[in-house]
């Protein structure tokens, strides 16, 4: 793809090719293909048996609706394959999970909130708003690749939303807090952006 | 970059100068990114491995190691050259880092695997900037002796007697001189245990290197009673 403006001779760095340009596919700005799964995370990784893993959401009027692991897996699943993109870069194409949507579990949950704050086994926290969380692009993803999610990678359930940058897809989801006021998350208080849109290349805050 | 040198075979550290730069924590990394002469771009993010200095308030030192294979670690080790411009965004992460007087002046325990080692020399050096005396206990897992970074200023004849004590775990060759006479091994619970503070203590712990690396050393500390909360991680490299 050429550049939309023609890059000035300072900003060039004289030397790099990079690797050949993959075709294809769509690379958002800033990112290259990666093909490893690679692991990010700010702390330890928590293991979490399934006998003892439960969901809350967590209204603003604080009543809350819950799920064990029996009664998520007698939901209707779905079998999404998404592209991943993660801040530090890297993203990752055609990736196959199964999970929840979560239009199925907010669907009896009452609440006019606009925003949701994410919490995760391990304190883990982020931020985004309920309607990224809705229309069948958010899941609760017990599976990849065919196989139980590796608790590296957020087992046994993480929070699956490909369409922003990876962090707001928190491994170890615990509970979802839907909040009349955005609430910044864990990244977010260190300066990363609330919102979080790949393609508009929003890392930080203020991009 | 007005500077550079080698820090291993396969290691390279970048002075930067760096116009505007209002300063940075250590524990903090960069975002350099390169731009081809199609405008094609590249960032990536580096370890700044030095503390701010308010004397050379535009300085900035970062070390990359050179992964084989990879896109840009080849290119900046091996043929960007002084003099030559590079794009830099920074300092980024407010996580990862360590000051004195941090966690109330909590012990330290920096523990690194290979280039891991990088954002950790930088809580060393700014711990000796300071002049502070936070006890620091240092771990530094490395393959072999051609690999070690910063090995003579944490353990060789001209370290400085300033209190971090650092051992080294040597994990596929063990130079000729090493006292111990241990056998290249990988770190394990008794050594972790031996040469970490003990979890009594509650140590501020900063683990950094390969992901394989950061779990297993993870689950160790774990085990030997530290809190989940006081371990901060920095991982890179593919999951394997």
């Amino acid at each position: 793809m050429p550049p939309e403006e023609p890059v000035a001779a300072t900003d060039l760095t004289p030397g790099f090719r990079g690797r050949p340009r993959p075709a294809g596919i769509a690379l958002p700005p800033g990112q290259y293909e990666e093909h490893g799964f690679p692991v990010l995370t700010a702390g330890t990784t928590p293991h979490v048996p399934t006998e003892r893993w439960r969901l809350t959401v967590r209204n603003e009027d604080l009543e809350e609706w819950s799920w064990s692991w029996t009664d998520l897996m007698a939901l209707p699943q779905d079998e999404p394959t998404v592209d991943l993109h993660c801040v530090t870069r890297w993203s990752k194409f055609g990736t196959r999970w199964r999970g929840v949507s979560l239009d199925v579990l907010l669907a009896d949950v009452r609440s006019s909130a606009q925003y949701a704050l994410v919490a995760c086994h391990g304190g883990y926290t982020t931020n985004l708003p309920v309607a990224d969380l809705l229309g069948g692009r958010a899941w609760v993803a017990h599976t990849y690749d065919g196989r139980p999610l590796h608790a590296e990678h957020g087992g046994p359930a993480r929070l699956l939303v490909p369409h922003l940058y990876l962090w707001k897809s928190a491994k170890w989801v615990k509970e979802i807090h839907l909040v009349r006021d955005e609430q910044r998350g864990f990244w977010e208080r260190y300066g990363y952006h609330d919102y979080g849109d790949p393609w508009r290349e929003q890392r930080y805050q203020g991009d | 970059m007005v500077d550079a040198h080698a820090e291993s075979a396969s290691a390279r550290t970048l002075v930067l100068d760096v116009p505007g730069w209002g300063g940075h924590r250590a524990g903090q990394h960069v975002d350099l990114r390169l731009t081809a002469d199609d405008g094609y771009t590249a960032v990536r993010a580096y370890s700044i491995g030095a503390p701010w200095d308010p004397d050379a308030p535009t300085r900035v030192e970062v070390t990359v190691q050179r992964v084989q294979g990879g896109e840009v670690s080849p290119y900046l080790v091996d043929e960007f050259a002084v003099g030559q411009r590079i794009e830099v965004r920074g300092p980024v992460g407010g996580w990862f880092v360590w000051a004195p007087g941090a966690a109330g002046g909590a012990p330290v325990l920096l523990l690194a695997g290979g280039s891991g080692v990088v954002p950790l020399v930088s809580m060393v050096r700014e711990r000796r900037r300071r002049a502070d005396r936070t006890p620091f206990r240092l771990v530094y897992s490395v393959r072999m002796p051609g690999d070690a970074l910063f090995l003579d200023e944490l353990t060789g004849p001209r370290r400085r007697d300033d209190g971090v004590d650092t051992h080294v775990v040597w994990t596929r060759g063990v130079p000729p001189d090493d006292p111990s006479g241990r056998p290249p091994g990988r770190l394990d619970l008794r050594g972790l245990a031996r040469h970490g503070w003990p979890a009594d203590l509650r140590p501020l712990v900063f683990v950094c290197g390969p992901t394989g690396f950061v779990e297993a050393v993870s689950r160790m500390l774990l085990v030997l009673g530290h809190d989940a909360s006081a371990i901060r991680a920095e991982r890179f490299g593919p999951s394997t």
